[in-house]
Formats: C-alpha cells, structure tokens, sequence
C-alpha cells in the first residue's frame, strides 16, 4: 500500500513561505492499495489537491473522519468526487450522544457555512458511524475506536497482507495521567497502535506549550514518542503540526525530542506530499518513506 | 491487549485527582480502579492489588446495616447500578481490613458510553463518619 500526505497541519490552514516545506493544508492522507482502494483518512484542506489527482474511472472512494472538528472537514465540500455522479463517496465518521453522523456533517455542509448541502452534492453518498465492528474496504481490513480528544473521536488501524498503518491525528493519551505513560492497557489508542508498521501521530505541541493547553487534546512531541514507544511501532509520523510553528521551528523541535528521548523507532516528520510504502515486493511488512530521520 | 475503552481512562483520571473514595468496576464487575482516597476503605493499595475479580474484592470489607445485620451484596449500590443499570444509592457501616467502622453514604451509576456501550460501574463514597 502506499500512503500519501496531503495535509500535516492541525488546527488551522497555514499558508506562507515560512511553512512551505512542511505545508499549510490541514489533516488529510491517501491510503491506495495494491488493487486500487482509494481511502481518505480526514477531509481537511489537504483533500482538494488530492481529489484532483484521484483517476477519473474511480467509482468508490473512502472518506474515514477521525472527528469532526473544521480543521478534519473543511476540504470535504472540495472534493471532487462529491460532485461526481458517477461515484459513491462512503464517509465514515462518530456520531455524538445525540446527532447522527448526517446531521452533525450537515452543520457544516449547509448555509450559511457552505452553499451546498450534503444532500444535493451529485454523488452517491453512503454514511456509515463509527466506532463500529471491524469493517473491510476493498483491501483494507479497518479498525476504530474511541480516543481521548475533546469530542466523539475515533483512531483508525488499517491492515493489510502488506503491514499496517495506523492514524491518530489528534490524540491526548497524556490527560490526566499522574505519570505518563501508563500500562499498555491504561493508554488510549494503544491497542490501536500496537506494533503498527506506520504510525500518523499528533505532535502538535512543544512540552512548555503543552502546560497551557492541557485537555485541548493535543500531544507535546516527547509524549508522542513515548506514546510510540509505549506501543511498539515502528516507524512513527510526527503530525498535526501547531500552525504556530515554521518550518525551521519544527525542524529544529523534532531534532531536540530526538536527542532527548531517543525513540526505539524510525522517524519521518509529516510533511506535505512524503509518501511512504507500506511492504515490500517480496511481501514482507515494512515501510519505505522518502524521507527519513532517527 | 486487551485495552480500556477511553471513556474508563478518563474516569481512571478524573477520579485519582478526587478526595472522594472512588472504585470503578467493569461490566463482569471486576474491581479495574479505586482512586487513593478509596485505598484506606479496602485496606490495601491499588498499586499492590491491581485489578481484583468481584469474588475477592467483596471479601475485604463487611457490609452491614445501623444493627450491625450483614447486608446482602445485591443490596449494595454498586451492585444494583452494575446489575440493574441504574443509578442507586444507600448508606451502611463498613468494616475492611484496619478494623474500623465507618458510617458511609455510597452513590453508585451505571458508566454507560458512547453508543450506548456498558462499560461497568462507578462508586462515590462519603463517610458519614469513620
């Protein structure tokens, strides 16, 4: 499988020249299998560039929110296939204690805050809750389940023959903790992530940072490691980058976690357009970005 | 793994931050936390015990009426909010292991999650007196 970063950063689109090589677009990653499974992790604005890339005989594509917070669904109202009659867009997403996923969706994607609703887009649109059962897409055997962000949020664990990927874009496993990490079982998302391949995991905050924003539901860079390896993984995605933070900010960020925690894994920090693949040609589990530290 | 679903969590770490006895049981009624404050009820410390099972928890303290009559442990709050889902409340003498009566009020709820999901129970006891 290969997977493609569309949009690394959290909160709030960050455009400029200060933020080019990371990128400003928000939360969204291309997951395509072997057998040309098309799923969409989070409809941020990284999605639009990406819709305009998928091929035109794409009957079915697979939006998977993790929550739906603006920065996870600004881009959905620009992605092409929803306007394309000839595909079923499947978007799977929680619903709260009292709204469905169609009437929370509807929120947003309707006037005043979008022209169009949900309903009139020219597609086929399935909506489906999680968290849920396990659930296959084409290739892809999907799990979901609940982790500790302010509002329904969900992590997915994707996986194949070829390893597995897993997608925790904002996550505070830290709240509350007296000490953290906790016991494997004490963590949330740790089951997710256990012994993943490919980790995508909010990194949004510096740990001073981090003092002032307790239960905003974002994590500081060292307790993203050690949530990492708290886990297992092998090669983990620093995401969710703070809008605040410039390209040389987080170059240097990364850098200094590294020194000091010095993960037991690989590290690729998020950046608009790395692509990573995800098995070999012999099959074996593995993952090969194309840019890499740690 | 086995993991706790996140709703626990966040109750695991809410309730070590109170002063109020807290014990939290899974919906097969495993004891999986009690908080700090609640450690001198049991007589024994969550970092020693860990997780117990129903039929070892509930013999470390003697429940009983303002007679000093045992109580039936369906009789119990915790026990009716796991069983029956709903929420209930009591107050009884209680005897664990340092020996000491104390007069406690106990409200105990179901922990009903997202969807709908039984995720257990949860005690908050006040002592009457000690």
């Amino acid at each position: 499988m290969k997977i493609t970063l569309w949009g690394t950063r959290g909160s709030l689109a960050s455009p400029g020249p200060e933020t080019a090589r990371y990128g400003g677009n928000t939360s969204c990653v291309e997951v395509r299998g072997g057998d040309g499974t098309v799923l969409v992790l989070d409809a941020g604005t990284g999605i639009r560039r990406l819709g305009a890339t998928l091929p035109k005989t794409l009957r079915r594509v697979d939006v998977l929110l993790t929550h739906l917070h603006m920065d996870h669904i600004q881009g959905l109202g620009f992605f092409a296939p929803l306007r394309n009659p000839n595909v079923e867009v499947h978007i799977w997403g929680p619903a709260s204690v009292t709204l469905g996923l169609r009437a929370r969706l509807s929120r947003y994607l309707s006037p005043p805050l979008f022209p169009v609703h949900l309903r009139d887009m020219p597609s086929t649109v399935c909506l489906h809750e999680v968290p849920c059962a396990e659930f296959d897409v084409g290739e892809f055997h999907i799990n979901s389940s609940l982790v500790c962000h302010p509002d329904p949020t969900v992590g997915y664990r994707i996986m194949t023959p070829d390893g597995v990927v897993v997608y925790l874009p904002d996550h505070e496993p830290a709240l509350g903790a007296q000490q953290f990490p906790l016991s494997q079982d004490w963590t949330s998302g740790c089951a997710l992530a256990e012994n993943a391949d490919l980790l995508i995991h909010d990194a949004q905050y510096t740990p001073q940072e981090y003092e002032d924003r307790v239960g905003f539901g974002h994590s500081s860079l060292p307790q993203a490691f050690e949530f990492g390896a708290l886990a297992g993984v092998k090669h983990f995605v620093p995401f969710h980058h703070d809008p605040a933070h410039s390209d040389d900010d987080l170059d240097r960020l990364i850098a200094e976690t590294v020194t000091a925690v010095k993960p037991p894994f690989q590290i690729t920090p998020g950046a608009e357009g790395t692509t990573f693949a995800l098995g070999t040609a012999e099959g074996t589990p593995g993952t090969k970005g194309n840019s890499g530290t740690g | 793994m086995i993991a706790k679903e996140v709703e626990i969590i966040l109750a695991r770490q809410w309730a070590s931050y109170l002063a109020m006895p807290i014990f939290i049981v899974d919906p097969q009624g495993t004891l999986i936390y009690y908080n700090e404050s609640a450690e001198h009820i049991l007589g024994r410390r969550f970092e020693e015990t860990g997780e117990m099972p129903v039929a070892e928890w509930a013999t470390l303290f003697k429940a009983s009426d303002e007679a000093g009559k045992p109580l039936d442990s369906d009789t119990l709050p915790l026990v009716i909010a796991l069983a029956e889902r709903r929420p209930a409340r009591r107050d009884f003498w209680i005897r664990g292991l340092d020996d000491v009566l104390r007069h406690i009020e106990v409200s105990a709820f179901p922990l009903i999650g997202l969807g709908q999901r039984h995720l257990g129970a949860m005690a908050i006891v006040w002592e009457v007196s000690a």
